[in-house]
């Protein structure tokens, strides 16, 4: 377990003449047989890292390992031990679910025999045997998630890069693709996982690494990030949002990261959530201000991310440069 | 790390076949699944097969009886055009196809796989000539249902058919590079069609240049599309065709040695 299936060392990767810096010195170290997760907002430079590793794109700089191998070296030795599956990589239209499979198996280079009743044994595994003969044109699209990365384990490979592999699916989909993942790694396998979904990464990852702008911005287990956190987070709702915002200097002692306020309501992230919660209640109470709604909860990945970016994780439209659209023209 | 990487055991693999043979097998692979499309998309075989029976249809029966073409039947004189023109139109699937691949993503997955880097090119073009022989074929057939009888031998008739069938591939390789520097497949099509239409129909395909105006005869007479037609026509109809076989095949490898290159630093870049 102690081994390393993907190392990068200050990987830089430009767009635009440089313009663009999707990646501007990320280094990681992804070790064998866990799930890793790369956690960010549209245009942090998920996508582009998973494009490096999987041999598609050449950095601008840095050095990337994958399973033992250079990628820009020897693309050739990393490619039969990788699999890519996600948002953007995906199946023939044209092509049964069968036959998309085997394509892809001809094109891992594996004999003939074997590629057949893999192909099988995954439509089978994943639930797709039904519509195995069926071109994939009429799949929905869990199914064709489904296929997906089915298509990028045919090859059996050892490590999986997952480019957000829910993104626009419903949630029962995303269910039974977490389950799949989970059990692939059960089975040994080394995934790595981009996602901008806070509660997969919390639910999938052992390890993470926030990346904002093409810089890690955090790192560590999902435990670990919410302990800089605090451990409470305190929810208050108010009648008016005069009354939220008013209540704001009250309680800016009894947290070690600022307020939040959104509307009507106002978060804290505390040590003790009993004890401050009495606290800030007689602060509130003295003030005259009665809150309309009390929640105490744990904090979400998504707290930490607005902690550490001073934005929150869904937020979109990020002002500067999106280098996921620079990358090419994905028009769909 | 290298440990892992010695302990990563593969699938099996016939990792004994040469590398040439495996980039082979990778074409093929990639030029079934590009055939299996034309099958299996509705609108696609329309273009493919029915809009070539068409223009036989309409000019030997609707517009033909207006043209006198000076020592042969306008029938003979027309399919030969027909097939030389259905063979290049073809050639701008090469174009939409790849642009297709790239914009669904598709190429993108193709590279991440330890396939031959030339085969999604190689592959298409190579179906797209499958598709041509098809035509060729087809419209041979019907070109016979209606009268078509070529007064040349078997042996120049095939002639006539490589003649055509490398130009249209040679033709291939440079939609290719359209359909990699297109934004999608509908710019891949618009910018196409302005190259491919006056081309064909300011030939020799349908009308011999000498009914068209003077200004246009010097452009009609020596446009690559007119010489692969003369060829064509030449040999098919057993007559003299001049130098016109040559020129053909000079045009085929020019463009192929211009275009190829460049669709292939084209699809380096991609993606």
């Amino acid at each position: 377990m102690s081994d390393v299936a993907v190392e990068t060392h200050d990987i830089v990767r430009t767009f635009r003449d440089g313009e663009v810096r999707a990646l501007d010195g990320v280094s990681l170290s992804v070790p064998a047989g866990r799930v890793f997760g790369l956690l960010g907002p549209n245009g942090s430079g998920k996508t582009t890292m998973v494009r490096i590793l999987s041999t598609i794109l050449r950095p601008t700089s840095g050095r990337a390992i994958v399973a033992g191998y250079d990628v820009v070296k020897q693309p050739e030795k990393v490619r039969p031990r990788i699999g890519l599956a996600g948002q953007y990589a995906t199946v023939d239209e044209n092509l049964t679910g069968f036959e998309n499979l085997r394509m892809v198996g001809m094109l891992n280079h594996l004999n003939k025999p074997y590629v057949v009743a893999k192909s099988r044994q995954l439509l089978e595994d994943f639930d797709l045997t039904d519509a195995a003969n069926r071109i994939t044109k009429t799949y929905s699209g869990g199914m064709r998630r489904r296929l997906d990365l089915a298509a990028a384990l045919v090859g059996a490979p050892p490590i999986l890069f997952l480019d957000e592999p829910t993104t626009g699916l419903d949630p029962q989909s995303r269910q039974e693709l977490w389950t799949i993942i989970e059990r692939l790694v059960e089975g040994g396998t080394t995934v790595l996982l981009t996602t901008q979904y806070l509660e997969e990464a919390d639910r999938l990852a052992h390890h993470l690494v926030v990346l904002d702008r093409g810089r890690i911005i955090a790192e560590g287990t999902s435990a670990q990030l919410k302990a800089q956190m605090g451990a409470t987070v305190l929810e208050f709702g108010f009648a008016t949002t005069d009354a939220a915002a008013s209540a704001v200097p009250l309680l800016a002692d009894l947290s070690a990261t600022p307020a939040n306020v959104e509307g009507h309501n106002l978060e804290i992230t505390v040590d003790d959530g009993p004890a401050i919660t009495a606290d800030a209640l007689r602060r509130l109470d003295e003030a005259g201000l009665r809150p309309t709604g009390l929640t105490l909860r744990e904090p979400s990945l998504d707290d930490v991310f607005l902690a550490l970016t001073g934005h929150r994780a869904e937020d979109e439209a990020l002002d500067g440069a999106a280098p996921v659209a620079a990358t090419r023209r994905r028009s769909r | 790390m290298t440990d892992l990487a010695t302990r990563t055991a593969l699938p099996p693999s016939e990792s004994s076949r040469p590398a040439l043979l495996w980039a082979v097998s990778d074409v093929l692979t990639i030029a079934r699944r590009n055939l299996m499309a034309i099958v299996r998309i509705p609108v696609a075989l329309v273009f493919t097969f029915i809009q070539p029976i068409m223009f036989v249809l309409l000019f030997r029966y609707v517009f033909g009886g207006v043209v006198h073409v000076p020592g042969n039947s306008y029938v003979n004189y027309l399919i030969p055009g027909i097939l030389t023109q259905a063979t290049i139109f073809g050639s701008v699937n090469t174009a939409i196809g790849l642009s297709e691949d790239l914009q669904k993503g598709l190429i993108e997955r193709f590279r991440a796989l330890p396939m031959a880097r030339m085969a999604v090119l190689a592959g298409r073009t190579v179906a797209d000539t499958a598709r041509n022989v098809v035509v060729l074929i087809l419209i041979t057939g019907v070109g016979f249902a209606v009268g078509f009888r070529p007064t040349g031998s078997v042996w120049t008739y095939l002639q006539a058919c490589l003649v055509m069938l490398l130009f249209a591939y040679c033709l291939s390789w440079g939609f290719a590079f359209v359909g990699l520097a297109a934004p999608n497949s509908e710019a891949a099509q618009a910018i196409a069609f302005p190259i491919i239409f006056p081309l064909t129909f300011a030939s020799a395909v349908f009308v011999p240049v000498a009914s068209m105006p003077g200004w246009l005869q010097p452009f009609a007479n020596n446009q690559p599309i007119s010489q692969a037609t003369f060829a064509v026509r030449g040999l098919m109809l057993g007559q003299a065709h001049g130098a016109s076989t040559w020129i053909s095949v000079a045009w085929s490898i020019g463009i192929v040695a211009v275009l190829a290159p460049l669709a292939v630093a084209r699809y380096r870049r991609a993606a």
